[in-house]
């Protein structure tokens, strides 16, 4: 199951219609171990594509060094199809690279860039292996536990 | 010669779990050798035989914070205490 913040989840909602008709993709990092996705990272489609989405590698290692540093890892990497459903297309399962992470795929295909509801879905991706999972929209995620 | 290289956690399983191993060589291609032979695996995750023995399109391989496409790619020298990045690309449909 993915807990995620409803601040977060608007923010990526907003991305995903902003960036529209092109993929919009991001990740929210979180402290190592903890699973909790804190802060939200727009990262720029270096594809600027409607059916592909490519963080560009420079701002990619960039992304990872700042995560290094603050003992953060990638809990949710998510991105958006523009035409199609909120479910892993085969390039997506072919490239998922991150066991740990939750996949987070929205569809902006009814609305576009306006308001209206979007399609939010989770999954863990693994060795080829999708698996949908629930999301927990939660106000705020749970003070975290004394470790 | 002493290289350190940082491993993504998607190729850990060929180095025990360890985030960083250590290896040589003075080129990349001969770094990624000698990684081979201490983990093996490993290469064929980063280099594409199929496609003329080039770096896997969708794995990033930087030296010293530089992707090493724009400075040799597999040929791109390496020096006593350079620190080497895998990173697969975040990429998809």
């Amino acid at each position: 199951m993915l807990t995620i913040d409803r601040a977060t989840y608007e923010a990526i909602l907003a991305h995903a219609r902003r960036d529209h008709p092109d993929e919009a993709c991001g990740i929210v990092a979180g402290p190592e171990g903890t699973d909790r996705p804190e802060r939200l990272v727009e990262m720029i489609n270096a594809a600027g594509s409607p059916t592909f989405y490519e963080f560009d590698s420079t701002e990619l290692l960039a992304l990872y060094k700042e995560m290094w540093a603050n003992d953060e890892e990638p809990v949710v990497v998510y991105h958006s199809h523009t035409a199609t459903e909120a479910y892993p297309s085969r390039t997506d399962i072919g490239l998922a690279s991150e066991p740990g992470a939750h996949y987070v795929l929205v569809s902006t295909r009814e609305h576009g860039n306006n308001e209206g509801p979007v399609e939010f879905r989770s999954y863990r991706i693994i060795d080829g292996e999708v698996t949908e999972e629930e999301v927990d929209l939660v106000e705020k995620l749970p003070a975290r536990s004394p470790s | 010669m002493a290289i350190e290289v940082r491993i993504p956690t998607i190729l850990r399983t060929y180095t025990d779990g360890e985030k960083a191993v250590s290896g040589e060589g003075a080129t990349l291609s001969a770094l990624i050798a000698d990684l081979e032979s201490n983990h093996p695996g490993i290469r064929e995750r980063l280099v594409d035989d199929s496609e003329g023995g080039d770096l896997r399109r969708f794995v990033n391989v930087y030296i010293n914070d530089e992707d090493v496409r724009f400075i040799g790619g597999l040929e791109a020298t390496l020096d006593d205490g350079d620190q080497v990045v895998v990173l697969p690309a975040v990429a998809g449909g």
